[in-house]
């Protein structure tokens, strides 16, 4: 094999910035060129993440939410990668990344109205550059590579990160997906995130390969992997890859270790299926807590500080409860309403139907 | 001037890549060799490999990025070489295409049309001759065309292409090399349109795509018989155009639905109780069907048993009289 082809494996260790103490690892490789503003911003992000995810299991325990798919330990991961991103590039989520739409800027309201069933989306994926979240596994990287391939024929410098789980790496999409980003040289990052499960079932049964980043070299596409419980390696690990797509080296995949604290969403019972003693594990190297020692060793945060940030997550929890809280149903006219671009008058008479319904039920009430 | 349906597609392609630098042809096959069937034959060679180019061989590869491709502002007219090849796209198709416009409550746009040649008839191995258009039909938020003469494959593409909701455009690929004499560009009534493409009083006799010339074929040696068929092209089957074809049985109180798909749950099942609600009074008898059987597609030898002809649509119509 030659040289090139060596550098598309990843290396034996997950780039890991900071040790489980918060104590910084002194790599050449991966220098840390973040502003004090920006390393305090990280922290905030996640801090405020954290808050609105603890939110959205309450309110779906109080029945507000159909369901919820929790990120909890997963912030780094999220905070870290898309923050790598700059404001113009785009982002494509599963489910599971509230983390990421925080770094975004995304109304968390409008993420909880697709949790609670008030809307299938419910905010603009074009003016925030945010795809609306995915069910169905792994099909956001085919659209994703699409979108990358068409901001490449555009001359567009904008670069796309597409956010999967280690489950999807098992799905045909993912294979074509990267199969096409490699062969048209597109500017995207495929963050999987590896957090263990899916659902149930643990990365060991998704793939025999050594790990999810030594699938790259089957599709031509360097691997790379970093501790996803570590804001700083997922960022810079992130940049790097984003800054190549964006010199137009083509695509990266990226394999964040991480853990799934929570169960796979609201409906599921991970006491099934994994022990108090991993968990407990997991729990010991919980990223916010490493990134905090990090920044009071640095002296950028302090305890007053820290219940600044904690307040304002609390607020933002506390307004995503208003708001979500017995809201209203949405308007069932809509249900016809963008059904196709173009006017039909196929449904119009579903759509009457529908009123005569309404309208009947309103008179006896 | 004599032209063929595969020459109009192809014509159709040429056109509107012209006018609109968006539009962007890819799939497997379609650049360099110009498509199995040719129907891109010259495009990579005008437009270049940006705008015309080869795929890996992955059908839900091609579907999926071409959402994202429309996301990023293209007008993809992607290509599955084979209807039975579509169906590793299905999820992408049925999931996706079908719902973005939806999901995003009119927000995303997704200007998708996924040429797909289908139907049988050409003597092909396995899974090179399915309809599976009810699939796409029972999927909201899709249109279906297909045309059936060179004019429509001309003017229904383009109106495809530029139509701003995603469109599977099936082409009945036993008839590509069939010609009229049509004179490009040519302009065709809206897609949404089902037209009479021969009139007559004694029964309706309903297709589309690939089977619109065997119920011509049906009315011309109906005449023997003192029987005159009216033949009506349903052109999209979704949205379907059940007022042109209600019109008509009002008239003649006869219908029957061909199409080359097995019948359960099939287009004719749609179009037959249609019509019982529609014509209910009217109808002299139940609407029949004359249909592909409830069997998955034949071996090639034996197609021509399978296959819905002229033969079997004229029985149907006289089990019409035994009512």
């Amino acid at each position: 094999m030659s040289v090139d082809h060596q550098q598309l494996l990843p290396p034996e260790d997950p780039v890991q910035l900071l040790r489980e103490d918060g104590t910084p690892v002194d790599d050449p490789a991966w220098p840390i060129d973040l502003t004090d503003d920006e390393l305090q911003q990280l922290h905030r992000w996640m801090v405020i993440t954290r808050a609105v995810d603890r939110e959205a299991i309450n309110l779906q325990r109080q029945g507000q939410l159909a369901v919820y798919a929790s990120c909890l330990g997963q912030e780094a991961a999220q905070v870290g990668s898309a923050a790598a991103m700059a404001a113009t590039d785009w982002v494509f989520p599963s489910y599971r990344e509230l983390g990421a739409a925080t770094v975004r800027g995304i109304d968390p309201i409008s993420l909880m109205h697709m949790y609670r069933g008030t809307w299938l989306a419910d905010h603009d994926p074009l003016a925030t550059r945010f795809g609306m979240l995915t069910i169905p596994i792994a099909t956001q990287t085919l659209h994703a590579t699409g979108f990358a391939m068409g901001t490449k024929l555009d001359g567009e410098s904008t670069v796309t990160i597409v956010y999967l789980g280690d489950g999807a790496t098992s799905e045909g999409d993912t294979h074509e997906a990267l199969t096409f980003a490699g062969v048209f040289g597109a500017p995207i990052v495929f963050f999987v995130q590896n957090n263990q499960y899916a659902i149930s079932v643990p990365v060991s049964r998704q793939t025999a390969a050594p790990t999810i980043a030594h699938k790259g070299i089957g599709y031509g596409i360097p691997g790379r992997r970093c501790d996803g419980n570590d804001v700083l390696a997922s960022f810079a690990v992130t940049l790097d890859a984003v800054e190549r797509a964006r010199r137009g080296d083509g695509p990266t995949l990226i394999e964040a270790v991480t853990y799934r604290r929570e169960a796979h969403t609201t409906s599921d019972d991970a006491g099934r299926y994994r022990s108090d003693d991993e968990l407990a594990d997991a729990e010991r190297r919980d990223p916010i807590e490493r990134f905090s020692r990090y920044l009071r060793d640095r002296g950028l945060l302090d305890d007053a500080r820290d219940a600044a940030v904690a307040t304002e997550a609390a607020d933002a929890a506390a307004e995503v409860r208003s708001a979500i809280y017995d809201a209203p149903h949405g308007d069932p006219e809509e249900l016809f309403a963008h059904v196709y671009a173009q006017e039909v008058h196929a449904l119009d008479e579903d759509r009457a139907r529908l009123r005569q319904r309404i309208a009947a039920t309103q008179e006896r009430s | 001037m004599a032209v063929s349906i595969a020459q109009a597609l192809n014509q159709a392609l040429l056109d509107v890549m012209e006018d609109d630098p968006r539009v962007l042809v890819f799939g497997e096959d379609v650049g360099r060799l110009g498509g199995v069937f040719r129907i891109t034959d010259g495009l990579q060679q005008k437009f270049g490999t940006d705008r015309c180019f080869d795929t890996p061989l992955a059908e839900s590869g091609i579907v999926g990025t071409a959402i994202g491709l429309a996301m990023a502002g293209w007008r993809p007219v992607p290509e599955i070489q084979f209807d039975g090849f579509a169906f590793p796209a299905f999820e992408q198709i049925v999931s996706h295409l079908a719902k973005f416009t939806n999901r995003s409550r009119g927000t995303v746009r997704v200007p998708v049309t996924l040429r797909i040649p289908y139907g049988g008839g050409i003597g092909a191995i396995e899974h090179h001759s399915e309809s599976p258009e009810a699939y796409w039909v029972h999927t909201p938020g899709l249109r279906v065309m297909t045309p059936s003469t060179p004019a429509d494959a001309y003017g229904m593409l383009r109106e495809a292409i530029v139509s701003d909701d995603p469109v599977i455009f099936l082409e009945p690929k036993r008839r590509y090399w069939s010609k009229s004499d049509v004179v490009l560009p040519a302009s065709t009534p809206p897609a949404s349109r089902a037209l009479v493409r021969r009139e007559g009083r004694t029964a309706t006799v309903i297709a589309y795509g690939p089977t619109v010339r065997i119920a011509l074929d049906a009315a011309d040696a109906a005449a023997a018989r003192g029987w005159s068929l009216e033949v009506i092209d349903l052109r999209s089957l979704a949205p379907l155009d059940l007022d042109t074809v209600a019109a008509s049985v009002e008239r003649t109180g006869r219908a029957i639905v061909v199409h080359e798909a097995p019948r359960t749950l099939g287009i004719g099942a749609e179009v037959a109780a249609r019509l019982q609600e529609a014509t209910f009074y009217s109808l002299e008898a139940p609407v029949q069907r004359v249909t592909g059987f409830d069997t998955p597609y034949p071996p090639a030898r034996l197609e021509g048993f399978w296959l819905p002809d002229a033969e079997r649509v004229l029985d149907a119509v006289a089990h019409t009289f035994t009512y």
